[in-house]
């Protein structure tokens, strides 16, 4: 695990990456970022030109072309054309603000994710933003029970899109919200028609970036209600209230086990434990990422050290791990570890039975 | 003493080479810069991906983001000789017989003299090219190895195999070995006589600059605190030998490497633009620049050896002159 922050935030150009699935909205949403006056200018990475309509030089097409690491590991994927052209775009650094990556419908976001962890030149430059990832409410359900890839986005994001909303009733809504809880339950959930948002809620939002991360969202990890939507009021305080927060949990299970969503593979696993010992901690982190990276598609941790004035922070994606100490605990704050894994055949027994081993 | 005749440029210089005895610049905002009796700047695309020189030195090939192959002769006259569409030009080379080779996604093409283009096509992207010294062959560097083409002779291509993505390809001056670079910090080799491989690796970053000494007897690589330079003088290439390592410092790794024309000598550059000749023999250092604005990104030597064109992703640029 490296412990060194990443490339400095202040000059490395932002990068967000849009996942969705064929029909989910992508094109649209990357018109609206191409033709909105919000004052940025954006260089986007397409696989084809398709139909966006807008001239812009800034509009780079490029093979999805995946790496294979030669370090033993079948998780450690690049994408190579991504490290050419980011390398390409960052010579002349003045033209944009931020870079946009948007995947073909049937891509796994790991491999896009990992470039601007892996590759030691994309990643002196960039930072990965955010993965943000738009789903059709329409055609979700079906989705999910068919196809491994719209569920990864899903699992991999940090933020959701849940897009044309018109098309569906409130009570299906409130189902697909749950179903994407079950999968994700950290991500921003935000209802859109036409793929309408404001695009701060997108763009610039440092999800990947383990201080601002924490700092939009105070209660990170706070609260592991499935069944939570944001909406714009969740900006201010996560531990408010929500109008949206309607019914009890069982009546929401009843959706989740509707035939739409049946059959999704993907788990969270939240732990929760008081101080842990850095020594057992570090290694545990380790070879769990290890031995389980394949599995783990992200991880994201509020860690508590003994003697420690700072809250760590470590986030991961497959078999990348990294740690930083982020701000200090405050004063009468509960002196708490949490952590939560996404992914797949994840030994929860294990998983906590090891974790609470780590404990001080 | 060494002279320094600094060009101050605006923007990264991706390429410097001589055309003719003229020094030229080609920056990634598309402009290519000509010392020739005075500063000329000539644009030659939106946005510049890659450059090389033609075999005679009597032209500069350049490669854009508007898809577009172009070429610019000693008198700063421009011409497209090719193109590739909407995408990126993502490799070029320069073949014997005025060949040009240039490729975008998983496509490559030649262009011959007389104006006629062959079309070559990869199962993956295709990341760098390179011609063989004789006869008209065409190697593409991609994930898990390289293909050998045929340009205009009849011939199966040969496929060179290893796991892993390559991303820049070179022959050596003799022919007998097929060399590249790869994602990770390691160069491959391929002895073409009997396919034996060479994995030349300990590298701590990327080797983004190589160099082939006079009648490729070393070759000379970037990628570590010093130049990483491995024999190719045996029937057995750098297999089982240690290379040589010239210029050594402790706070900032080469970033550029070029060998003298006709003596085993190699300018190396390095990250804070500073720019040493180093002799192999025994290992010899000269300082021909003290350091500057950012790394070296590319040098060249002018055909008689006096002098070297270099340029830096600072823009801070210029002519090296070590006959003082």
């Amino acid at each position: 695990m490296s412990d060194t922050p990443s490339s400095d935030t202040q000059t490395s150009i932002p990068v967000t990456v849009l996942t969705g699935y064929l029909g989910s909205g992508k094109t649209t949403l990357l018109n609206r970022i191409l033709s909105e006056d919000h004052g940025k200018r954006y260089a986007v990475i397409v696989n084809e030109f398709g139909e966006i309509g807008i001239d812009n030089d800034l509009i780079v097409e490029s093979d999805e072309e995946i790496y294979e690491m030669n370090n033993g590991c079948v998780c450690c994927t690049v994408r190579g054309d991504l490290v050419r052209v980011v390398e390409g775009l960052m010579r002349r650094p003045g033209r944009f603000d931020a870079i946009v990556v948007e995947t073909t419908g049937l891509a796994d976001p790991a491999p896009v994710a990992q470039t601007f962890f892996m590759d030691d030149d994309v990643r002196a430059k960039t930072r990965l933003d955010a993965v943000v990832a738009l789903v059709d409410a329409k055609h979700v359900a079906m989705r999910l029970k068919d196809s491994r890839e719209a569920e990864d986005q899903i699992a991999f994001a940090d933020v959701i899109l849940l897009n044309k909303t018109d098309l569906v009733s409130e009570e299906e809504l409130h189902g697909l919200e749950h179903a994407i809880r079950t999968i994700n339950p950290h991500a921003r959930i935000h209802r859109t028609e036409r793929a309408g948002i404001a695009l701060p809620e997108i763009l610039d939002r440092g999800a990947f970036d383990l201080q601002r991360a924490l700092e939009s969202d105070p209660h990170f990890l706070d609260h592991d209600d499935p069944d939570h939507v944001c909406g714009p009021e969740c900006d201010h305080d996560h531990a408010h209230g929500h109008d949206h927060h309607h019914g009890d949990g069982d009546h929401h299970r009843h959706h989740d086990h509707g035939p739409g969503i049946h059959g999704t593979t993907i788990q969270s696993v939240s732990l929760r434990t008081g101080e842990v010992d850095p020594q057992k901690f570090m290694p545990w982190i380790q070879k769990i990422t290890q031995l389980d990276g394949p599995n783990i598609l992200r991880l994201k941790g509020i860690i508590a050290f003994p003697n420690e004035p700072q809250r760590y922070v470590v986030q991961g994606v497959h078999m990348i791990v990294e740690g930083d100490h982020e701000r200090a605990w405050k004063d009468g704050e509960k002196r708490e570890s949490r952590i939560v894994f996404i992914g797949r055949e994840l030994d929860r027994e294990k998983l906590e039975r090891t974790f609470q081993a780590c404990a001080v | 003493m060494p002279t320094v005749a600094p060009l101050d440029l605006d923007g990264y210089c991706l390429f410097a080479s001589f055309i003719g005895e003229v020094p030229v610049y080609a920056l990634a905002d598309g402009t290519v810069h000509r010392l020739d009796h005075g500063h000329h700047a000539v644009e030659m695309h939106d946005g510049l991906t890659c450059a090389v020189r033609t075999l005679d030195g009597k032209a500069l090939i350049t490669g854009g983001e508007d898809g577009l192959v172009r070429a610019l002769n000693a008198g700063g006259t421009a011409a497209e000789i090719g193109s590739v569409g909407r995408k990126w030009v993502s490799a070029l080379a320069a073949g014997p017989q005025g060949a040009v080779g240039f490729s975008a996604g998983k496509n490559a093409h030649v262009r011959l003299n007389d104006g006629t283009v062959k079309d070559f096509a990869e199962e993956r992207s295709i990341e760098g090219l390179a011609f063989a010294p004789k006869g008209l062959r065409l190697a593409t560097a991609r994930y898990n190895g390289g293909t050998l083409h045929w340009v205009t002779a009849a011939g199966q291509p040969i496929d060179l195999e290893w796991k892993g993505a390559h991303t820049a390809v070179m022959f050596s001056p003799d022919g007998k070995y097929v060399v590249t670079t790869m994602q990770e910090n390691a160069l491959h080799g391929w002895r073409l006589a009997d396919m034996k491989h060479m994995r030349m690796s300990g590298y701590p970053a990327k080797v983004k600059s190589w160099s082939w000494s006079a009648k490729g007897k070393w070759l000379a690589t970037s990628g570590a605190p010093a130049a990483i330079v491995w024999p190719f003088q045996g029937k057995d290439g750098p297999m089982g030998k240690a290379p040589l390592e010239l210029g050594t410092r402790g706070d900032s790794l080469v970033s550029s490497v070029v060998c003298h024309p006709t003596e085993d000598i190699v300018a190396i550059g390095y990250a804070d633009g500073m720019v040493l000749a180093v002799r192999f023999t025994d290992a010899k250092e000269i300082l021909l620049r003290r350091g500057g604005k950012g790394p070296i990104t590319s040098m060249t030597w002018d055909d008689k050896g006096y002098r070297i064109a270099f340029g830096s992703e600072a823009g801070d640029c210029g002519v090296i002159d070590i006959r003082g």
